[in-house]
């Protein structure tokens, strides 16, 4: 399944990009992208456990950039 | 300014305040006069401590958190270890205190990360304006009054009722009422289109004068609006080559130069070259040029308002990768029919063989043609004026790129070009005007032919001209159509190459040869209208796909989409990718210039740390501005 989250306060390319490839090391992430510009995140995560893996996702981001909330 | 901004703002601000009071207090002699020396020292650094905290207390936290989870090499840290060792140089003696400029410097690095996230909010916000062609309701009519809904609510064959000044929200065909639209947000053409009931519209256009009513054909999800803005926000995810460039040299970059201010700060003083102090100082001031962010921030921004630029002139471009490869085209391919013509075919002559009659003939070719979409059967169904019955039609074959087979009143009939006489051998002779000639064939007996002309569009020759003008070394056309009527087309252009009577598998035969023949820097561009040239739109370098106005396959296929069917829009494209490229160098030279400029100086002894912060946020704001220029494309509409 493919979802698409919108990010608030990203403020630094450099940190979205970083914020990018933790997401992408999460055990259960297929694929996730984090678009400094339109302020998205995507995720790819098998439909089954998604939202047990958009948990930590969401846990991971408010470790690296405390000021940034995903938005769902 | 969002709220966050705004106390992001003030918080400067004060900071800011007392800087200036304890910086003049410590020029004016007051510290000393009342702490004496050497209290003064320590006075002062309590004193410029108390800005510094205001300033940058933020940035010291996070840099703190960073650490604890093994992730040094960030701004933060930089900066919090840069103006930390400012300060801490007042606990080594005979050494010139900087508490002044470590405070100056959270101070100037904070002003600059504001204006940066303010510049970066005010560029994401002109490109959503630009893109904000989505409306956000649907009317619809409920007992005889009208009702805005949320556009996705609406179901396939649903009516909806479009007022003038509204945007259509979503695709169909107009069952009632007549009106112009303005396509400019779509097409970037300013000319308005006359609608009336049977018409089909599509999503994001205005409605300018009569109130429409239209039942919808497409969910809002999959209607032209929604699926252009879906593509344009995805693009830039499809990165370029100089962005996944830039990423990695993010990553060797700061810690090259975190480990070059260590070296720097330790080796010289240990080899006696001079005073730990100064090289401590030329260190710190390395660490505060080593953040990338400039580079990262401003490559992925230009692509971005290149894109979205060029969007706006109904150019579709779909990852900053082929805005790239846009820009280094010099081949470019062009089938002829539909892309470099105007595939409207117009029958100008019918030449019946001696004991058959024109009408006979026509009548016969249009039924056997009736159902077919290719831009010649529909010419022939327009040039025969009567009804086509479909009663007399059984059997109906398309022979891909030859023509097509059919049984007409229970007679064979076939209709199409020279290689489809040989192959049922059938006895034909050719006709002496230039055109597309179409054999007909009834009982296998050779009954005539029909002359069909294409016109050549009217910026065509101009686009040809634009494109050598811009560096293209070839434009080729590529046909089904016969030698000579091609020729005839590549000399009235001016094209470089033409190759002729290619059947479809025949194209990406010819477009693989071109790609073999070119490598080095060039790349090749093919463009088609998209209908059935998907093969060899994946094949080439750049796929370019026009008159894509509402048509899906076509979105799909290409890489790139010209939303109208004018030519002189790749002429465009291609300009809008150079200057986007031009701007991502610019500011990857300036950006990386200005840093090491900044690095020999502070290696020297000759920079100091308020030029260091121009070289990181300074530069950041400079390259975020230029590549908002990338968007700008106003001064090439034509």
């Amino acid at each position: 399944m493919r979802k698409t989250f919108k990010l608030d306060e990203i403020d630094c390319a450099n940190c979205a990009q970083k914020l990018q490839d933790a997401i992408c090391k999460l055990d259960g992430v297929e694929k996730a992208t984090v678009n400094f510009l339109t302020q998205k995140l995507t995720l790819i995560a098998a439909d089954d456990r998604f939202d047990e893996v958009l948990d930590r996702v969401v846990e991971l981001t408010a470790d690296i950039e405390p000021d940034c909330e995903i938005l769902r | 300014m969002n709220k966050k901004q705004k106390r992001w703002r003030n918080r400067i601000i004060l900071a800011f305040a007392i800087f200036a009071v304890v910086f003049a207090l410590e020029e004016l002699g007051a510290l000393t006069a009342v702490f004496g020396t050497p209290g003064d020292v320590y006075a002062s650094f309590v004193l410029f401590l108390v800005p510094y905290l205001i300033a940058g207390y933020d940035v010291l936290i996070k840099a703190a958190r960073n650490i604890r989870r093994g992730q040094a090499f960030d701004e933060c840290f930089l900066m919090t270890v840069a103006t930390i060792g400012a300060f801490a140089m007042v606990f080594f003696p005979d050494t010139d205190p900087h508490m002044a400029e470590g405070a100056a410097v959270m101070l100037f690095y904070q002003v600059g990360e504001l204006f940066q996230s303010y510049a970066v909010g005010q560029s994401r916000k002109s490109i959503s304006a630009m893109m904000d062609i989505a409306p956000d309701y649907a009317n619809i009519e409920v007992d005889g009054r009208l009702e805005q809904v949320d556009p996705d609510e609406v179901q396939v064959g649903g009516l909806i009722v479009v007022k003038p000044g509204e945007r259509i929200p979503i695709d169909g065909v107009v069952v009632d009422g007549a009106s112009q639209l303005d396509t400019a947000a779509l097409t970037g053409e300013s000319v308005p289109r006359h609608v009336e009931p049977g018409a089909q519209v599509i999503s994001g256009c205005i409605n300018m004068t009569g109130m429409l009513h239209i039942r919808t054909t497409k969910p809002f999800g999959e209607s032209t609006v929604s699926r252009i803005l879906e593509l344009v926000e995805n693009a830039s995810e499809k990165k370029a080559h100089t962005e996944n460039f830039i990423t990695r040299f993010a990553r060797w970059y700061t810690p090259l130069v975190t480990g070059a201010a260590a070296l720097l700060a330790v080796v010289p003083p240990l080899l006696g070259m001079g005073s730990w102090s100064d090289w401590i100082l030329r260190g710190l001031t390395f660490l505060v040029v080593s953040c990338p962010c400039a580079l990262v921030i401003s490559v992925p921004l230009s692509f971005f308002g290149g894109i979205g630029g060029a969007s706006k002139l109904g150019i579709l471009v779909k990852g900053s990768n082929y805005l790239e490869l846009l820009a280094h085209v010099d081949t470019v391919v062009f089938d002829k029919t539909g892309t470099l013509t105007d595939g409207t075919f117009s029958v100008v002559a019918i030449h019946p063989e001696a004991d058959a009659d024109a009408d006979a003939l026509l009548s016969a070719a249009a039924h056997a043609e009736a159902f077919s979409d290719h831009p010649i059967a529909v010419s022939v169904r327009e040039a025969y004026r009567g009804a086509i019955d479909r009663a007399r039609i059984a059997q109906v074959a398309e022979e891909s790129g030859h023509g097509v087979s059919a049984l007409v009143d229970g007679r064979r009939v076939l209709v199409g070009n020279d290689k489809l006489m040989a192959e049922h051998g059938t006895v034909w002779h050719d006709c002496d005007l230039t055109g597309t000639v179409l054999h007909v064939s009834i009982d296998g007996t050779y009954a005539g032919h029909i002359v069909i002309a294409d016109v050549v569009k009217e910026d065509a020759a101009q686009t040809i001209r634009d494109l050598h003008a811009a560096g293209v070394r070839r434009c080729v056309m590529l046909t089904g159509d016969r030698a000579d009527v091609a020729e005839a087309v590549g000399r009235e252009l001016g094209l470089d190459e033409v190759h002729a009577q290619l059947l479809p598998q025949d194209k990406v035969e010819a477009v693989e040869r071109l790609l073999a023949e070119e490598r080095g820097e060039g790349r090749l561009a093919f463009v088609g209208d998209g209908i059935n040239d998907a093969p060899v739109l994946t094949r080439a370098d750049v796929g370019v796909a026009m008159g894509a106005m509402g048509s899906d396959a076509a979105i799909e296929a290409a890489d790139v989409v010209l939303m109208d069917d004018k030519p002189s829009n790749i002429a465009r494209a291609m300009r809008i990718a150079r200057k986007t490229m031009r701007i991502v160098w610019q500011n990857i030279v300036f950006a990386l210039g200005v840093k090491v400029l900044i690095l020999v100086l502070a290696a020297l002894g000759l920079a100091n740390m308020w030029l260091a912060v121009f070289g990181d946020v300074g530069v950041a704001v400079i390259a975020i501005l230029n590549a908002m220029r990338a968007m700008r494309v106003g001064a090439d509409r034509a």
